[in-house]
Formats: structure tokens, sequence, C-alpha cells
């Protein structure tokens, strides 16, 4: 080397520069977890926004207290476990959101702490967290508290007139009424066909926070659909089928007069359906298995909605069906490109 | 399987979408690059047996002269770049990895070709197993990247008869426009070199398939075919990976290469526009193939370029030519940044397969760690060989690579498509070249 002392400092880093150094593609799409999580969060934001809008007050309460308890059950338990702590990837939050938009809004609320507790500490670290849990854990939290509280679950209000929802009535969700008392004194309480449907589609009703305006959660379902977050395998076989079976077996006078849009737009078929069915972990990842999924959902919700012990069955349809999941993507597993035509080759 | 299935605008089922970044060369001419004064000419610059050194330290040699014999029917010579004196053999760093064995030649300026090229005119009345011979000793591989032994493609056993012929002008690899270049400034080669592919196999079409971001390629190419009824341009959609073998064959023959398979299975071969160019100057002017065109560019590089550079040129003296590194580069890749290789050693040579070199700045550079698979089946709709990347993934993991044999392992071509879209950064490529190693030395 001729180079004079006076550049060597300037032309060595080049000639030392250190290059990183891994295995291919060198080019990642922008997607992440938290990217997810958070925008699947700000899709329930209609839905909420609803919530607070019929319930007032206690629906705020119950959010608070699901989400304060899940983020700080996450970060507790991820310190127990020694793993790092990964509150920001937002799926604590967005499981503590959708526990909360399970929950009736007069719920004492103990319930919406315990419920995130069994959630996150049970249903999902128990289990190896994110990504490993069986069960969607919102719907374990709920389960646990709707046969650990049953009277309490099972009570609702009808929609505040104001914030402080001081004057809240309790009153029977439209599918309690359809289902002890039948399609007349359902339409004594909302008067006619067509304002009952109005009412179940912006979600003037009793129930669960963030269940019951339709609109609303459609609007944030069909942002998901639009980003491709989710895709219609799921969602639409789960609605369809509790609409037809609902329309064949639903009726007091035989088959076909069942009342199926009613069914479409009643209990947590919505908020299930869009949000907590198409759970990723929980669900096949294989599109004809959540086909599949999607349509046992729907006849299990059914199923118990018109035979069971409970009016709503959305929750217990969805968790059954997570068992399956995994092994609905084992035995539909996607066709291999060229396999059948590998048949006939030789090699 | 009729010939009139070819005319179809299907395409595969599955792909990706990763930002072309191609408008950093596209519209740039090919510059050629200054002949280097030094080339390391590696002896297995493809997929097979590596090359005898037929020279020795000290020898004189022209540019064209053999310097590597054949190793076997699946290998390809290798041949002087420059005229000048070999003054090393022996191990050099090599753009797969390693070190491998090479031939080095000090430049003595002249750039004298070897005497007695022979230059024939009427090349297509020549017989095929002559074409076949001058393809073959002309050292010509897949220069699409695979690198396999051209002449060995040409000669498909009796019971798999040939009858359709792709060149490959897909280049679907973000970043990458030498191939691109190549259709706009070496039409007309291309077109001859098709005609020489079709005169030794046989074959009456010929398809030129070429993804429709490049519309000035299409139109030249279809200009240069013009007068050729057997020859066919075809604009296929972009996405990525359009650009490989089974992929292309989909979408302009309409025929699945079985699971396992080669194309020959479905009748067809696939060359390279590269490829076909190089055969053309094999064929019309006796010339070895020497050079050929790699992109320079990415964010890393000053003035990114097209140049038509030397077999053994340094990377570095092709990213000194492009203006040299930004401040900022941390990563140089041999090849396009879905299936390239990134390099530790800026001084591995171009060889037949280098398509490009790419230089990422800091910023471009994931470093994120991988998170938990969140199931969210991005993997499987992208992958276009519709496996389950992301059962594969969780099973090599844990090491379970027989589990991720039964789930189709086998059948991954390591496009990078998974690993592209998923949103844990789950390095799935990586674990597959790890599972197949695995495998492969417990077979052993």
């Amino acid at each position: 080397m001729e180079a004079t002392p006076k550049e060597q400092p300037k032309e060595q880093p080049k000639a030392q520069r250190e290059l990183i150094v891994s295995i291919g593609p060198h080019m990642l799409s922008e997607e992440s977890t938290a990217k997810i999580m958070w925008t699947v969060s700000a899709a329930l934001l209609p839905a909420t926004l609803m919530s607070v809008y019929y319930f007032g007050l206690p629906a705020i309460m119950v959010i608070v207290v699901c989400l304060m308890t899940s983020l700080l059950a996450e970060a507790g338990m991820q310190w127990l476990l020694k793993k790092p702590i990964t509150l920001s990837d937002g799926s604590a939050f967005l499981t503590g959101l959708l526990l909360a938009l399970n929950l009736p809004a007069n719920a004492p609320l103990y319930i919406p702490f315990v419920g995130s507790v069994v959630a996150i500490m049970i249903a999902k670290h128990l289990f190896g967290g994110l990504g490993f849990n069986i069960f969607n854990p919102a719907l374990v939290g709920r389960a646990f508290v709707l046969v650990s509280f049953a009277k309490i679950m099972t009570t609702f209000v009808a929609p505040a007139t104001s914030f402080m929802a001081m004057d809240a009535k309790t009153t029977a969700t439209p599918l309690v009424l359809l289902k002890e008392e039948g399609m007349s004194k359902l339409l004594e309480v909302f008067h006619t066909k067509a304002m009952l449907y109005r009412d179940l589609f912006v979600g003037n009703r009793a129930g669960s926070l963030g269940e019951t305006s339709v609109i609303a959660i459609l609007l944030g379902g069909v942002f998901l659909l639009a980003k491709r977050y989710i895709t219609w395998h799921i969602p639409v076989t789960f609605i369809a089928t509790v609409g037809i079976l609902a329309w064949i077996f639903g009726g007091k006078d035989g088959l076909m007069t069942g009342d199926g849009l009613l069914h479409m737009m009643s209990g947590g078929l919505m908020l299930g359906a869009f949000f907590m069915a198409t759970d990723y972990v929980t669900g096949p990842s294989v599109r004809s298995a959540q086909v599949v999924f999607g349509v046992a959902c729907g006849a299990l919700t059914v199923l118990i909605r018109l035979k069971g012990g409970y009016p709503e069955g959305v929750m217990f349809a969805i968790l059954l069906m997570n068992c399956f999941a995994p092994l609905l993507d084992r035995g539909m597993r996607s066709k291999v490109f060229g396999k059948a035509e590998a048949k006939g080759v030789k090699k | 399987m009729e010939a009139t299935s070819v005319k179809t605008s299907a395409t595969f089922s599955g792909g990706v979408h990763p930002a072309g970044n191609k408008e950093l060369t596209s519209h740039k001419p090919t510059v050629t690059a200054a002949i280097p004064k030094r080339v390391v000419i590696p002896l297995s610059q493809h997929i097979g047996a590596p090359t005898k050194p037929l020279v020795v330290i000290g020898q004189e040699v022209k540019k064209g002269e053999k310097i590597g014999e054949s190793g076997g029917f699946v290998s390809a010579p290798v041949h002087a770049t420059v005229s000048g004196k070999v003054t090393a053999i022996g191990s050099f760093p090599h753009s797969m990895g390693t070190d491998m064995a090479a031939v080095v030649i000090e430049s003595d300026g002249k750039d004298e070709w070897i005497a007695g090229l022979k230059e024939t005119t009427d090349y297509l009345q020549l017989s095929p197993d002559e074409l076949k011979k001058m393809v073959s000793e002309a050292g010509i591989v897949g220069m699409g990247g695979a690198t396999f032994p051209t002449h060995v493609k040409l000669s498909p056993p009796k019971e798999k008869p040939i009858d359709v012929i792709i060149l490959n002008g897909a280049e679907c690899e973000p970043y990458l426009t030498s191939d691109h270049r190549l259709m706009v400034e070496k039409s007309k080669e291309i077109v001859e070199g098709l005609k020489i592919l079709m005169r030794i196999l046989n074959v009456k079409k010929g398809y030129i398939g070429i993804e429709a971001n490049k519309p000035d390629a299409v139109e030249t190419m279809k200009k240069a075919a013009a007068g050729s009824p057997d020859v066919e341009v075809f604009a296929v959609q972009v996405k990525y990976p359009q650009g490989a073998e089974k992929m292309l064959i989909k979408a302009i023959a309409n025929r699945t290469v079985p699971a396992g398979g080669l194309p020959m299975d479905v009748g067809v071969v696939v060359q390279n526009v590269g490829t076909a160019a190089a055969i053309y100057d094999a064929v019309r002017y006796g010339r070895p193939l020497i050079e050929r065109y790699v992109t320079v560019t990415g964010r890393g590089v000053k003035e990114p370029k097209n140049f038509l550079a030397r077999i053994g040129t340094p990377f570095s003296q092709l990213i000194e030519e492009a203006g040299g590194l930004t401040d900022d580069a941390a990563k140089v890749i041999a090849g396009g940044p879905m299936m390239g290789m990134s390099q530790y050693n800026m001084e591995v040579p171009v060889i037949k397969g280098t398509s490009g070199i790419l230089v990422l700045p800091k910023a471009e550079v994931s470093t994120k760690s991988y998170g938990p698979c969140i199931r969210c089946a991005r993997c499987i709709d992208a992958c276009p060989m519709h496996l389950q990347p992301s059962l594969i993934g969780l099973f090599i993991e844990k090491g379970h690579y027989e589990d991720a044999k039964d789930y189709n392992l086998m059948d991954c071509f390591e496009c990078g498509s998974c690993t592209f879209v998923c949103p844990a950064n789950r390095p799935m490529v990586q674990w597959v070249k790890r599972a197949k190693r695995e495998l492969a030395k417990k077979k052993n």
C-alpha cells in the first residue's frame, strides 16, 4: 500500500466495512403481529362506541376494568414465567377489549376482573402464551364468569337514556324472549317486525356491551375484510349457516317457518363471527377447513339456541370448534402444487 | 394437452407482491464494465461436478481459452475471461458462501481472443448434435441464477419428448433489471438463441414470458419476433415468484409440473433469456460464455447501474464503478432480495449465475427477532407450491424434521414468499434449509 498515513484512516474503514449476513429473503413485508392486533382492536372501535352510547358509564367501567386487568395479568404472568414482556404487541389489549364487549353492562366490576384474569392467565399463558392457546382466551374468560355467576351474567339491562344509566331497567334479550315467550311477545315489545329489525340492526336492545349493534360490528368487520386481515371463509359461512338453519328449524309452524334474519342479527353472532371465530390462533388456517369450521360453528349455535338450555350458543359453539381447529387443519391439508400429477410420473 | 391450451392468461395461485424497486436501473442502458486487472474464475460456477483445471501457474492464456475441463456430464467447462497470466490456483471466496477452487488470471491489458473462434452464419443448418456440442463447449449454464448446465436440459431422455420451449424473461426478483436490459438491447440475439434451442430439441413452438411491468421489453421482443411465426411473446402477471420454472410453465403453457418432477415431465424446457443470448454468441461467433449482464443496485450504492461484466470481476470493482457504497450500506447480496445470498466479502467474483449485486442500506435491513406463529395463514396463501409453511416452520423449530417432511418440506423451492409475508418475522427459509440439510445427513 502506498497510501500516506494521512490517507489511511479514510481508506481503511471502507476496506473493513462490516456487512450484515443472513439467509434471505432480505426484504420483508410491513406486516407485524402488533400491527394486526392493534388494527383489529381499532376495528372494534365502532362497536365499543355504540356500547358506550347505549349503556353509558357502566359500559366504560366494564371496558376499563377488562383492559387494565388484562394488561396487568399479561405483564404479571410473563414476569412470573420469565418471558419477555410484550404488552406492546396488543394481544392482551385485544383480549381484554373482546371480553368487555361480551359482558353485560350491569355486571359488578369483579366480574370483568375475574374474567380477564382467567382469560389471560389460564386460557392464554398456561397453554403456552400467544400462538399456543387452544381456546379463544376472551371466550374462556366469559364462559368462566357465565357459569360462576350465572344469575348476574344472564341479567341484562335495556339501553339507557342517560349517560349515568341510573335508570337502567333489567330486561330480557330478544333471544330470551323468543325462546321463552315466542315471536308474539317479541313483537309486543318491539311493536312491528320492521321496528324489531331496525332496532337489532342499530343495536337498540338488551345484550352484552358490544354485541348489540349489527351495523357497528359490520363496519369493523368489513374494514378487516377489505384490509385482508380476515377472509370471508369463517364469518360468511358461520352467519349464513345460522340464518338458513334457523329459518328451516326455528319456526313454531313447522319447517321453513323460522325467522333467519332475526337469528342472524341477535345474540353474539355478529361479534362472534367477525371477531372471535376469526381469531387466527384458535381457528383453522387452511381456507377449506375454515369453511367447515364456520358451518359447524353455525350449526352448533342454532342447536344450542333452539334445543339447548341457554338462549344463546355462539360462545359455546366457537369454544367447542376451537378444539377441532388443529384436527381440521390436519385433515384438510392444502393440495400441494403438482401432487396429483405426480402419481403417474416415474421419478 | 393440446397446443391450443398454451394461449392462456392464467397464472399460478399464491405468490406475493414485494415492491419492485426496478426504477433504480430499468431505464439505464447497460455500460461495459472495465476489464479487471485480476479475475478470480471459480472452477465451479454451476450445479454439478466441478471442473478440472487445465492450466498451471505462470501459464499465459488468451480470452476464451478453456481453463477448466468439464468434470462429468452434469458439468460445464470454464474459460479465461481476460488475456494474461495465471498467477494462482487455489481456494478463494465464492458468492455461494464458502471458499471454492478458482483460477486467478492477471490481465495483460491486451484483451486478446484465443485464435480459431469459428463463425457460422447458416447455423440453423447445423445438426442438433453439432449445435448441442457447441453449447456444451461454450460452458453455458442457466443464467437466471440456478446455473444448471444447459446442454443437460437439452438432452432429455427419449421417453420425455419436448414440445414447448419457454424463454424466461419474467425477472420477478425485485430490483434486478439485467434480463430487462438484455431484452431491450439484445432482442434479436435472444430470438435467434431461441430458434437454435428449438432446432436442437426439434420443437415447433417457442414462447418468451415477460412480466408485464416491463412494457418496453415486451414491445422490443415482440418486434424482434415479428418475422418468426413460431415464436410468441407473452406478458405474464406481475407476481413473485412468476419467474420460477413451474410457475411460468403454469402461466404460459397451463401445464402443472408434477411435485418432485421436472419441466420435461410435461414436455417443456425453460431457459433464461440470458442463456439464449449466450447460446447465440456461442453458435454464431464461437464465443464461450465469458461475460454477462449484472445489475448493481439498491440504495446502498451511489449510482445504481447495469453492467456487462466479465466473469471473475470482483464485486468490489463493480460497486466502485457504480459510484461506491453509501455511508450506510449494510448488506451486499449476490442476486435479488428474495432468493439472493448475502455476502461477507466484497472480493467475491461475478460468476455465470450472478444476475445482480444488491446493496441495502442499514435502514432497509431487518434485524428484528422473530415471534411466535399466530397462525394467520398469510404464508399458506402466499406459498406457490401450496404448502403449509407455518406448520413446517413449527415442526422444524422443535427439531421434528421427519414431521416437516410429511408436510411436503421437499417440495419447497425456498422462494421466500412465506418469510416475506410473515408478521412474526419467522425465518421459514432458513429453517427449511436447515431441515433439508439435517435430513440429508441422516440419510448418509
